[in-house]
């Protein structure tokens, strides 16, 4: 059990130096990094600081370690329009986000669980066919868009809940259905092929013969064994949300790190830009690796086995 | 057809002319065929046939766990304690009778206990569901009376721990213990699917003997292996195509079987001891059931058959008291 | 494949139309979304030709003008007008060229980079493998739409910066899933006969492999098409993708989400535009996928 946490959190710290060199190597793309850097109508005197900071001057893997050992001591420049340092930007902004992600998960799993059961255990009734149709829907409409209908419909015709901004629930509540809505189908579908497989198995025959009641077995028995394939690939959808916050929190005005990194890419500042991404990257890695670490909580398997 | 060895007379269980349809894509599947059979309070009759041959059909028809989509009981009825239970509503069966009056064993042990849940909740939730432990505390004490009773060593601390923390041989004790938490009248065992240990087996029949002298329940063991039935069974039904087609007690059916299939069933079995030139094994495969012969169902593999056995099915006949035998020509004659 | 339908080798009861209706049922034949996904690529194809109006042509005098079925809406606006007097159907059109041609570039690049990957990966294992594998890794390890904004940020929003940003982000899809089904293959008996016969390891990739791997990418492509749809018109929307005067489905909806409040339509129509691209070529994809591969349906 240690060997295999040891074994993952190395995976996972290498994937995050991964994405730093991605990242590091992206911003010299365009020649000079100063440009992204620094604003255009910098002094001379602060450019030519920054280049020695830097090390331009300096071979590309010297460059990437000392970007790399300025980024683990949390330095990432300052951000130029906000004149304070990048990381504790983001990281101002970094609780929003996770609210919206968390909220935005729970609504996708609180709606594909149900979803997914009751498709499994009237499959191929009318609601299972419903719920086919939803779901290839669903995974046909871009979140923002989402967003807007939301929008549309609960802000501006029936104004019930508030269009943009943060603050209460109801502010929560489109951003995170938007968020939430497009990993249902997926999840429903995980949720509804483990259950049929569990509905068919011989402990829940058994259950069945000695006489538990049926809701007891699929809302009991049944469920906690095929909630274990969705809880598998929950870090995958919570990175999933992180990811869409970007374009969410950018439709709600919703002042996570997503909307201030898409705001720092057209001002062009590029430290705010580097700062926001690789922090969303390690809370990706996190999300999974804790993911993979809590398995053993729903399957107690795991904890023995290994 | 009260055809009950033991002592009693007075049949626990009465199946009569019972018939289970199943709707397939293909066509409806007729999976039993009118089955008549009794099972006498403290017996144990063994259901043998070769698989699919609508055995485990007709214990799913008693404990009314068919399919839900396709399967349908459409004639005949299921008595226990002198009610049909084919008449009851579902909510009723399943409250006061699955598992509380007649219960099953799938007898996989490694694949009928659920994986994630402690083996305590998997044996309390029976005595919970009807009713006859309640609270934590008191579901608790009960589960550990019946781990005890199919002897689990240190019941009171295995309570908490996971089916995977057991071996195989305690693990059907716990899957038994499920099955008798509720102390039924009737159990029915089906055929391990697994290759279980054979000392475990019989560690487990002799553990059902017991538990048989002591409280007196009837048990259905569902087997391909007539081995297996002669040496736990007082009685044996031999089922070919979704029909009995043979009905004795051991002794007679092991000494004179009267249905060529049984006795191709009995040559089949390897003798300790015996050198034999070949196991006798059956050609030929079982008809479908879909589309049944008009005829003796086993008359195509039948070394004895006739004109008329291809014609028309045969009738049941008495051979001795406690033997009946559907075959136009019986091995053994009428003693 | 409607041909293969008609050509049914057995009739039975109740017709060949019964039989063709039947046959449409138990494959899921999904018609309606090959008719919706032709008319999306008519769209694209056709282009502006196809188009009622002018996509970009102002007119001011025409501004916010509902649909035809809607109060005050006219024919000659089918779907409505923006808040510049543009017509939103011309729009949409000039917007599919846009969607698919991006897909196209997008799913060939894709597809033939993550595709030889996989190959290359499940074929040769070891070093290679874990280099590549890795390099899934660490791609997967950072959320597409924040690589795409340091992408845009570093290159400028662009046509070809939008491609490249797709491509870095689905070659990892395309890689894992060619490789497993390498390494599947690979393990059967007539790829180990054909080694064992001889043949050498170009015979072997374009017999026995390739074509396999040939069916996989065609189904992977296609269930691409939507995913890809829908990136774009998010880069689009966010500013960060397709630029005036160019038209896209992501960049009608950035418009209009100014005016939410005056048209309802110039939102909703974009949208429902990409639903259905996206919905056609997922129902498409999903039956090309059930067609070869029965048994893999959940890919």
């Amino acid at each position: 059990m240690l060997g295999y946490l040891l074994r993952r959190l190395a995976q996972g710290l290498l994937s995050i130096v991964g994405a730093s060199i991605v990242i590091f190597v992206i911003s010299r793309l365009s020649g000079d990094p100063i440009v992204l850097l620094l604003p255009s109508e910098a002094p001379p005197a602060l450019i030519e600081q920054v280049r020695h900071d830097m090390g331009l001057a300096e071979p590309v893997w010297r460059q990437y370690l000392i970007f790399a050992g300025k980024a683990l001591g949390g330095d990432f420049g300052n951000s130029y329009r906000w004149q304070a340092p990048a990381l504790s930007l983001v990281l101002d902004r970094l609780p929003a986000t996770i609210q919206l992600a968390f909220a935005g998960l729970a609504f996708s799993i609180l709606l594909a669980v149900p979803f997914g059961v009751l498709s499994a255990v009237y499959r191929g009734s009318w609601f299972d066919t419903f719920g086919k149709g939803f779901a290839m829907l669903g995974q046909a409409m871009p979140n923002f868009w989402v967003g807007l209908l939301l929008i549309l419909v609960f802000a501006i015709h029936l104004d019930w809940l508030p269009a943009y901004g943060h603050g209460t629930l109801a502010h929560l509540v489109m951003p995170a259905i938007a968020l939430g809505w497009y990993p249902v189908a997926a999840q429903t579908r995980i949720v509804r092929s483990a259950m049929l497989d569990v509905l068919d198995s011989d402990y829940i025959r058994m259950g069945r013969a000695v006489g538990n009641p049926e809701w007891l077995l699929v809302w009991k028995y049944a469920l906690r064994n095929a909630a274990i394939p969705l809880v598998t690939v929950l870090g995958v959808y919570f990175a999933a949300m992180l990811g869409g916050a970007f374009i969410v929190e950018t439709v709600f005005a919703w002042p996570g790190v997503g909307r201030m990194v898409v705001e720092a890419v057209f001002s062009r500042d590029f430290p705010v830009v580097q700062a926001g991404v690789l922090l969303t990257s390690v809370l990706f890695v996190g999300a999974n690796l804790l993911v993979d670490l809590s398995y053993g909580i729903i399957d107690p398997r795991i904890r023995y086995d290994h | 057809m009260q055809q009950t060895v033991p002592a009693q007379a007075q049949p626990l269980l009465r199946v009569e002319n019972l018939q289970t349809h199943l709707y397939l894509r293909r066509g409806v599947l007729k999976a039993v065929d009118g089955v008549s059979l009794a099972v006498g309070t403290g017996e144990t009759l063994g259901l043998v046939g070769e698989s699919g041959c609508g055995k485990t059909m007709t214990c799913l028809s008693i404990l009314r766990l068919l399919p839900k989509q396709s399967g349908r009981i459409v004639e005949g009825q299921v008595w226990l304690d002198g009610i049909d239970l084919t008449r009851l509503p579902e909510q009723e069966m399943a409250r006061q009778w699955r598992g509380r009056r007649v219960a099953m064993v799938t007898q996989d042990p490694m694949t009928s206990l659920n994986p994630v849940f402690t083996v305590g909740d998997q044996v309390g939730a029976p005595l919970r569901a009807h009713g006859l432990a309640s609270g934590a505390r008191g579901v608790r004490d009960a589960a550990v009376k019946v781990l005890r009773h199919v002897r689990i060593p240190s019941a009171e601390t295995r309570l908490d721990d996971y089916p995977h923390q057991f071996s195989g041989g305690m693990r059907q004790r716990v899957v038994s213990a499920m099955a008798l938490a509720c102390q039924p009248r009737l159990l029915i065992l089906d055929e391990p699917t697994s290759n279980l240990d054979v000392t475990i087996q019989v560690q487990m029949i002799e553990l059902f003997r017991e538990l048989q002298n002591d409280s007196g329940l009837g048990i259905i063991l569902i087997t391909h292996d007539l081995g297996v039935a002669a040496a736990i069974c007082h009685r044996v039904a031999v089922m070919y195509a979704g029909r009995i087609v043979e009905v004795g007690d051991v002794r007679t059916i092991y000494r004179r079987a009267a249905h060529p299939y049984t006795r191709a069933l009995l040559d089949s079995i390897p003798h300790l001891g015996v050198r034999r030139e070949r196991l006798a094994s059956i050609g030929g495969q079982p008809p479908s059931l879909i589309d049944p012969p008009s005829g003796c169902r086993f008359a195509p593999r039948c070394a004895h058959r006739t004109a008329q056995c291809e014609r028309e099915y045969p009738p049941e006949i008495q051979l001795a008291p406690h033997h009946t035998v559907a075959c136009w020509h019986p091995l053994h004659e009428q003693a | 494949m409607t041909i293969e339908a008609t050509a049914l080798p057995i009739v039975p009861e109740g017709g060949a139309l019964a039989a063709l209706r039947r046959r449409l049922r138990e494959r899921d034949l999904p018609i309606v979304s090959f008719v919706v996904l032709l008319l999306v690529i008519v769209a694209a194809l056709g282009g502006v030709a196809l188009a009622p109006h002018d996509p970009n042509g102002l007119d001011l005098g025409n501004a916010f003008r509902p649909p035809f079925w809607a109060e005050k809406g006219s024919f000659i606006y089918l779907l409505g007008t923006d808040n510049l007097g543009r017509d939103i159907l011309s729009r949409i059109i000039a917007g599919a060229r846009v969607s698919l041609m991006v897909a196209a570039y997008a799913i060939v690049f894709s597809g033939g980079v993550g595709g030889l990957l996989g190959i290359i990966s499940g074929y040769f294992g070891g070093v290679v493998d874990a280099v590549i594998m890795r390099l899934v890794d660490i791609q997967l390890s950072i959320p597409p739409l924040a690589l795409a904004l340091v992408m845009a940020a570093v290159l400028g929003a662009d046509f070809n910066t939008v491609i490249i940003i797709i491509v870095v982000t689905y070659w990892t899809w395309y890689a894992r899933i060619v490789r497993s089904e390498i390494l599947s293959l690979r393990s059967r008996d007539y790829v180990a006969l054909a080694k064992v016969a001889g043949c050498g390891t170009a015979t072997i990739f374009a017999r026995h492999l390739l074509p396999n791997v040939m069916n996989m990418l065609l189904v992977l492509a296609t269930l691409q098409i939507g995913q890809v749809i829908i990136f774009e018109a998010s880069l689009s929307f966010l500013g960060l993708g397709i630029q005036a005067p160019d038209v896209s489905w992501g960049l009608m909806l950035a418009d209009a989400r100014n005016y939410l409040t005056t048209a309802w339509w110039a939102i909703t129509m974009p949208g429902v535009a990409i639903m259905l691209a996206c919905l056609s070529s997922n129902m498409v994809g999903d039956w090309l996928r059930d067609t070869f591969d029965p048994k893999r349906r959940q890919l």
